[in-house]
């Protein structure tokens, strides 16, 4: 009773804290600091079309290292929790519906195409490396859908993914050398603005983002497809 | 009493999200649905970042042909919230795997998703 008052009195002091934040707030009509040197610069310094990409590729491309390697722990410890007892028999699944074998093996091209798509445009319209490796890792979930005995390459998926960091690093190293500092894109040539060959080394880095984001989720999904296995 | 515009309509709902995911861990006893209520909250908080950025009557930080390059201070929104919301999220997707994860593990080992039969280190 007395924990359920705590609860009440508790949520009722947040929703006025909350509320007079909201009844003080002030639509922003100038862009602030930071936003306007970004909005200012951005696109002639780095000649990428998506100022978001810009700073997170580059202005601020330790935070996206650092969060890529956060997503790579979190699948590590995924890992590392699931494994354990060996499977004692091998359980067999109901086979998937008609329907959803059939609209998967039409579906999966495409789902992974788009996914490399928004990985490849990254720099020029919504999307990167992230959200393009989640495209990539539903396309998986749906293949283990359609097909819950499938198996999933453990050592290819550890192979991309490594050679996809550790390409990562090198561009991010290439950047010292050859300009102005970690993770600098103006390794080579800008290009066209809005070109697809533009924005120096961003997509390349977008690309390696989008191949490990989609093979570290994928290598979640295959660990909890293995203890599914192993009921 | 302010009216709901659109300067601050997704403010209101970014905090009702808030509310309702410190409402769910706090009360529920299910650990899926806890984990429910933390997402929500983490969307809730995403919500507000980017509703922070936004300026009435701009359009996305992304310089196309409805962007003057020259002049695209005055016709984008911030593009600095829109980066830690995309951090944000990603890091919201690792701790909630890892949250169901625990919690697939923990099922398995007492056969039930109730938090209240978790007291192994309640004193």
């Amino acid at each position: 009773m007395f924990k359920r008052l705590f609860i009440f009195v508790l949520l009722l002091g947040l929703g006025y804290i909350f509320f007079s934040l909201v009844e003080n707030y002030q639509g922003k009509t100038e862009l602030s600091g930071i936003g306007r040197y970004y909005a200012e610069r951005g696109a002639d310094e780095l000649g990428s079309a998506n100022l978001v990409t810009s700073v997170v590729v580059t202005y601020r491309g330790l935070d996206t290292l650092g969060e890529v390697s956060i997503l790579f722990l979190t699948a590590l410890i995924i890992g590392f929790v699931l494994s354990g007892k060996a499977a004692p028999e091998k359980h067999k699944f109901n086979p998937a519906s008609e329907i959803l074998t059939t609209a998967s093996k039409m579906m999966i091209p495409i789902v992974f195409m788009f996914g490399v798509y928004v990985f490849i445009n990254g720099h020029l319209s919504p999307g990167g490396g992230f959200q393009g490796g989640a495209i990539i890792a539903s396309g998986v979930a749906l293949l283990l859908l359609a097909q819950p005995d499938k198996k999933i390459n453990h050592t290819l998926i550890s192979f991309i993914e490594s050679i996809s960091g550790i390409g990562f690093v090198i561009v991010g190293i290439l950047g010292i050398l050859l300009a102005g500092g970690f993770l600098d894109n103006r390794i080579m040539e800008l290009g066209t603005f809005g070109h697809i060959l533009s924005a120096g080394s961003i997509p390349i880095i977008y690309i390696f983002v989008g191949l490990k984001v989609g093979s570290e989720l994928t290598s979640i999904l295959s660990n909890l497809q293995e203890t599914q296995t192993q009921e | 009493m302010k009216e709901i515009t659109i300067d601050n309509v997704s403010i209101i709902v970014g905090f009702l999200l808030i509310l309702i995911g410190i409402w769910g861990f706090l009360t529920q006893k299910n650990l899926l649905k806890m984990i429910i209520s933390f997402t929500l909250f983490n969307s809730g908080l995403n919500i507000i970042i980017v509703a922070i950025g936004y300026i009435k009557d701009r359009t996305a930080p992304i310089i196309d042909s409805s962007v003057n390059k020259a002049n695209a201070v005055n016709e984008i929104v911030d593009p600095v919230p829109h980066a830690l919301v995309l951090t944000a999220i990603v890091i919201g997707l690792g701790v909630t795997a890892l949250m169901l994860v625990f919690a697939l593990k923990l099922s398995k080992h007492k056969n039930s998703l109730d938090i209240s039969k978790y007291n192994d280190l309640k004193w």
